[in-house]
């Protein structure tokens, strides 16, 4: 009952809001629909403790859906550990988005629409987290995309917000057809898509090969390829990812929530959920393991460089999502999953606290268009502060930090622990810890100190964001100070196996957590190092000797451009893709639709007109014509007859 | 004589009679509109009292040496063919009374061709079969030319009358070829003498099959004798053109099929290829020709050419489903055109009639009643599902395909889809043109036939409506060829 509630209180705030909101009136819809989901966390937060701490995992099939031949899917909750983890971040940082939205949109004239739209996202993301079969995973999937598209879309008079969702949906489509071919692919091989009955089945399966788009190939191999697509798709990999940087023309709550938080790491979970299969299929690990290091390094090379204070952290997002495949890759789910959740905190905390400083502003989301907002709004400035050091790591090893500190450095021992071919993975880690710490202090120097780049009337009427928005940067600075430090021991530390229970699978040769403790002893300073070099760097570059960035930017003109240009993938994929399709587009429209489809239809039109024309003026009104027709046919039908009939018929 | 043959032929009788009585009333009273009120009423009367003597019949009976007979499939055709023939005299009172046409003559001359229709509908020989269809057609050839100060309506029977000659003589001569090769008239012996294998080779067999078969074909107006068909239409009183297109199809078409199926199964392949090619012909033509009309008695006689097309799909099929089918779909045809010229008798201003279809123009706007029940109609020509017309081409394109007559379907599917322009161009026109001057409203009497019409094509999705229907006629199809498998 506790988990039907926390799953349908969202749809319930979504469905008054959406289809009442404008008969009950705007402030109403916002206060039902953030009641329902602060029920719905704190309900999250028991069922964690139960879940979590006291190991009750639940099977809970609420209704029969598809039963068709072997296919048999029901609308079902699964509650294990993973999913209460899931629970709690996406409840708690929902809840929050919801409250500080109703101070951050407060001059929006649609504001039963957009909770409603946040509540449909909640509801499909607990869908997504709670589902014991791929298909209902697969049905949160895409709820969650299609929320997110409306999310970005939301100022839908906005021709770049309306382009940018129209991208985040498009590249996701990508990323679902490989999920929606890897479902199928297992439904082929294993003939059911229940999540148990695979994983029992999985072991079957290994070694084995099957045929798949014409070649011989392993069979979970390729199978859970097709399904990291889909979390390379949905959590914005390199390759996948130039929708996200984008989708921060939604509004800044979204962005948030959505992607920060939550949607984006459902490639992260999902990966972690079917980490029976995974584990069974070795040379895709070293695949997740591949792009997430790559994506963890090249996002944050883009970070260094981008002025729009959203765009920076999103970048960032984009490669903490890295690390998190990282850790999946080389086995240490648990580690990502509580990079994940960490990172949920921090991150939620670095965009309201951006939308804190924007909201200040007016709307100004240039970084360059800042700066001296420390004393104007201190508040917002300590949030920020503390999600800074949160994610850049800052901790004692062997002591304590901040939550990142526990949970991107244990990825990064892990890394070193996994051996990858010349380290690579631990190498491009740390270096990505380096420009994290820089873009991080970066964004922090440019926006609140030195002299202020605003003009006179934007920054002399800056204020501090009202209490509904300042009350979810404390709860989540909170959350950001002590994440790590309460609950490290249980995702990862001593109590792991017991907390994690059945819900994530480690192969036997998979000893990595093990292994992560015995390296040298130098490796856990590595990140603090890199840490350090990033803030000291960023110190020189901004607050030492301002003059340095563009000094730099002016000596390595080209690269400059090029990471300011992010690798131009937007170029790039312009030429590849949407060019060619536009082209094939245009030809199909223009050559096969215009000229020969269209062409067709009015050529038999003209067709039938002379045909017509001539029919009618075989109706030439004398008898001696109507009377020879009608011998002619005589004729006609005898000498066929005589000929054809007689000698074996044609048309019969 | 058995009295038993009385009861057997009792439609027929009391027809005949009433017919010859109500003609001494005629001639016996002075006032000649009212006597031709009077007699049409009666008229109406005799033939609803014919229609309880069908329904009294049962049973399979042969009489006068097998000549005629009555069963199950005579009945049906017969009960339509007098709806169909008391419907339209029903709209007649209106019209005629305007156009100084009510006269005694008119309703008598009706009876009689329904008679020689009854009397085809039974035949059983080709000397009954003749005397029917020259009964049938003397009447006809004279209410076409009923209005005789009218140029084109004496233009309409001339024609008719030259042309049905022509295809009279050939029948004729197609009749007494059969005789030479089998001889003997009688549907049964000929059957019996085309069985034999040689038979089907046999050249004298046949022509006489594709002389009959055309002089039929003039009847029912199959492509390519059908020429006579747009001009007598429009040419004659809307009333008659009514009746035309009405009753007189059923009871040729009833011939054709029991002609075909009664007398010659043993040489089916040969007029299965004649009836594909007439109702390809049709067909065509019919959807084609129908574009290029601006007079709606004009289009409305290319979309009955069109029909018949379509119905002898269902003959071609060869099978108890066809035949099924062709009785359907006659019933549904004569519904949906009594309903159409019903719409077209009530198209007038000022006490005069209009037959243009831009008359129709922003009809919607002006009388949405009348509007409604005419695009009913039209969608129903149409065949668009769920309406009346739809299923009738789907009960006869369903055993075409059964058969395996594949190009045939495809290409009536492919006509009917051409002929749909022109009856939703009908719907275009009164829903989305200009509005033109309205129309007097329709009297209660047309009203009643259009009303009915719609309602019995919207009604026909129905099981007691559609079902039962469907039901009559694969009763009255089993009764025909017992034979078919």
């Amino acid at each position: 009952m506790i988990y039907a509630a926390i799953v349908f209180l969202p749809l319930a705030g979504a469905l008054i809001a959406g289809l009442f909101g404008r008969v009950i009136g705007d402030r109403p819809s916002e206060i039902i629909t953030t009641a329902f989901l602060m029920i719905a966390a704190v309900l999250s937060w028991v069922v964690f403790v139960q879940v979590g701490l006291g190991h009750e995992t639940r099977e809970i099939t609420l209704m029969r859906w598809i039963t068709s031949g072997e296919l048999d899917v029901s609308w079902a909750l699964k509650i294990d550990t993973l999913t209460s983890v899931m629970l709690v971040v996406v409840t708690t940082v929902s809840s929050l988005v919801h409250l500080y939205s109703i101070g951050y949109m407060h001059e929006d004239d649609s504001r039963p629409r957009f909770f409603a739209y946040l509540s449909l996202f909640t509801f499909a993301m607990l869908m997504l987290v709670t589902s014991g079969n791929l298909v209902q995973m697969f049905f949160g999937w895409e709820g969650v995309g299609l929320a997110s598209y409306l999310l970005i879309g939301f100022w839908y008079k906005k021709p770049e917000a309306n382009a940018a969702a129209i991208k985040a949906f498009i590249v996701n489509r990508v990323g679902d057809f490989g999920f929606s071919l890897g479902v199928f692919g297992l439904f082929f091989v294993f003939h059911t898509v229940n999540l148990d009955a695979l994983f029992a089945a999985a072991p079957s399966a290994v070694g084995k090969t099957f045929s798949f788009a014409g070649y011989e190939v392993d069979i979970l191999t390729t199978l859970s390829l097709l399904l990291f697509v889909g979390a390379m798709g949905k959590s914005a990999q390199f390759l996948l990812h130039t929708w996200l940087p984008d989708a921060m023309e939604g509004p800044t709550p979204v962005s948030a929530l959505i992607h920060a938080a939550t949607m984006v790491t459902a490639g992260v979970f999902m990966v972690a959920r079917l980490s029976p299969i995974f584990e069974l299929a070795p040379n895709a690990l070293i695949v997740v393991t591949f792009i997430g290091a790559i994506t963890a390094f090249f996002a944050a090379t883009v970070g260094l460089v981008q002025n729009d204070i959203k765009r920076v952290i999103a970048y960032s997002t984009c490669s903490q999502l890295g690390y998190m495949f990282v850790a999946c890759g080389i086995g240490a789910y648990g580690v990502g999953i509580f990079h994940l959740f960490t990172h949920a905190f921090f991150k939620a905390l670095l965009f309201l606290g951006a939308g804190s400083v924007i909201h200040a502003m007016h709307h100004e989301q240039d970084m360059r268009a800042m700066g001296g907002l420390r004393r104007k709004i201190p508040w917002t400035f300590a949030a920020m502060l503390i999600g800074t050091l949160a994610l850049t790591g800052v901790g004692i090893p062997h002591l304590a930090g901040f939550a990142g500190f526990y949970s991107k450095d244990a990825i990064i021992e892990a890394a070193y622990a996994a051996n990858t071919p010349n380290n690579y993975a631990f190498w491009l880690l740390v270096v990505a810890a380096l420009m994290t710490s820089f873009y991080s202090w970066r964004l922090i120097f440019m926006t609140f100190y030195g002299e202020t780049r605003a003009d006179h009337h934007t920054f002399d009427h800056a204020h501090e964001s009202p209490p509904t928005m300042m009350v979810p940067l404390a709860v989540l600075s909170l959350g950001a100070v002590l994440a790590g430090l309460v609950f490290a021991p249980y995702f990862m530390g001593h109590d792991q196996s017991e907390f994690w229970g059945a819900s994530i699978f480690r192969g036997e040769h998979n000893h990595i957590l093990h292994e992560m403790h015995e390296v040298p002893g130098w490796v856990p300073y590595s990140s603090l190092i890199a840490m350090l070099a990033g803030f000291a760097i960023a110190w020189v570059y901004y607050i030492g000797a301002p003059w340095l960035p563009e000094a730099t930017a002016r000596t390595f003109r080209p690269l400059y451009l090029f990471l300011l240009n992010k690798w131009y993938f937007d170029e790039l994929y312009n030429l590849i893709f949407v060019r060619p399709a536009f082209a094939i587009g245009r030809f199909l429209w223009k050559g096969g639709d215009g000229a020969v489809i269209d062409g067709a239809i009015d050529g038999t039109a003209a067709g039938v007109v002379r045909v017509t024309d001539r029919v009618v003026k075989l109706q030439t009104g004398y008898m001696y014509h109507y009377a020879f027709a009608m011998l002619i046919g005589v004729a006609a039908i005898l000498t066929w007859l005589t000929y054809n009939g007689l000698f074996g018929g044609v048309l019969k | 004589m058995d009295s038993s043959v009385l009861y057997v032929v009792a439609p027929e009788l009391i027809l005949a009679i009433g017919a010859i009585s109500l003609l001494m009333l005629g001639v016996f009273t002075s006032n000649g509109e009212a006597a031709g009120r009077t007699v049409t009423w009666l008229s109406i009367a005799v033939l609803i009292a014919t229609a309880i003597a069908v329904f009294q019949g049962s049973g399979s009976s042969l009489v006068f040496g097998g000549a005629f007979v009555s069963d199950g499939f005579t009945r049906f055709l017969k009960i339509v063919i007098l709806i169909g023939a008391a419907l339209t005299l029903l709209m007649t009172f209106d019209n005629f009374g305007r156009a100084k046409l009510l006269q005694f003559e008119y309703p008598v001359l009706v009876l009689l061709a329904t008679l020689g229709m009854l009397m085809m509908v039974s035949a059983n020989d080709l000397i009954a079969l003749y005397l029917g269809l020259e009964l049938q057609s003397l009447a006809l050839y004279v209410i076409a030319a009923f209005k005789r100060d009218d140029v084109q309506s004496s233009e309409a029977g001339l024609k008719y009358f030259v042309l049905g000659a022509l295809s009279s003589g050939m029948l004729l001569y197609g009749a007494s070829m059969l005789y030479g090769v089998t001889g003997s008239t009688s549907y049964a012996t000929i059957a019996a003498a085309a069985t034999i294998p040689e038979m089907s080779t046999n050249i004298g067999l046949t022509f006489g099959l594709v002389f009959v078969l055309v002089g039929l074909a003039f009847k029912v107006a199959a492509v390519p004798f059908h020429m006579w068909t747009p001009d007598v239409y429009q040419g004659a009183p809307t009333p008659v053109t009514a009746f035309f297109a009405g009753a007189p199809k059923i009871a040729a078409m009833a011939l054709l099929l029991r002609f075909t199926q009664a007398a010659l199964p043993g040489i089916a392949p040969q007029w299965q290829q004649i009836v594909i090619f007439l109702a390809i012909a049709s067909m065509v033509l019919g959807s084609f020709a129908a574009i290029g009309q601006n007079n709606i008695k004009r289009l409305l006689a290319y979309s009955s050419i069109g029909n018949v097309g379509f119905a002898l799909i269902g003959l071609a099929a060869n099978n108890t489903e066809g035949t099924a089918g062709v009785l359907i779909y006659l019933v549904i045809y004569v519904a949906m055109t009594l309903g159409a010229f019903a719409c077209v008798l009530a198209m007038q201003r000022n006490g005069r009639n209009v037959e243009s279809i831009s008359d129709l123009s922003g009809l919607a706007k002006t009388n949405l009643t009348f509007a409604t029940i005419l695009a009913v109609l039209m969608f129903s020509l149409a065949g668009i599902p769920p309406l009346a017309g739809f299923w009738a081409k789907w009960y006869v394109f369903l055993p075409a395909i059964k058969a395996g007559l594949y190009p045939l379907s495809v290409i009536g599917v492919v006509t009917s889809v051409v002929g749909a322009y022109y009856y939703l161009r009908v719907v275009k026109i009164m829903f989305f043109d200009e509005t033109a001057e309205g129309f007097s409203p329709p009297e209660g009497r047309t009203f009643a036939v259009m009303a009915l019409s719609a309602a019995f094509v919207v009604a026909f999705v129905l099981p007691f409506v559609g079902g039962t229907v469907v039901d009559a006629a694969t009763a009255a199809a089993s009764v025909l060829v017992p034979a078919h498998p």
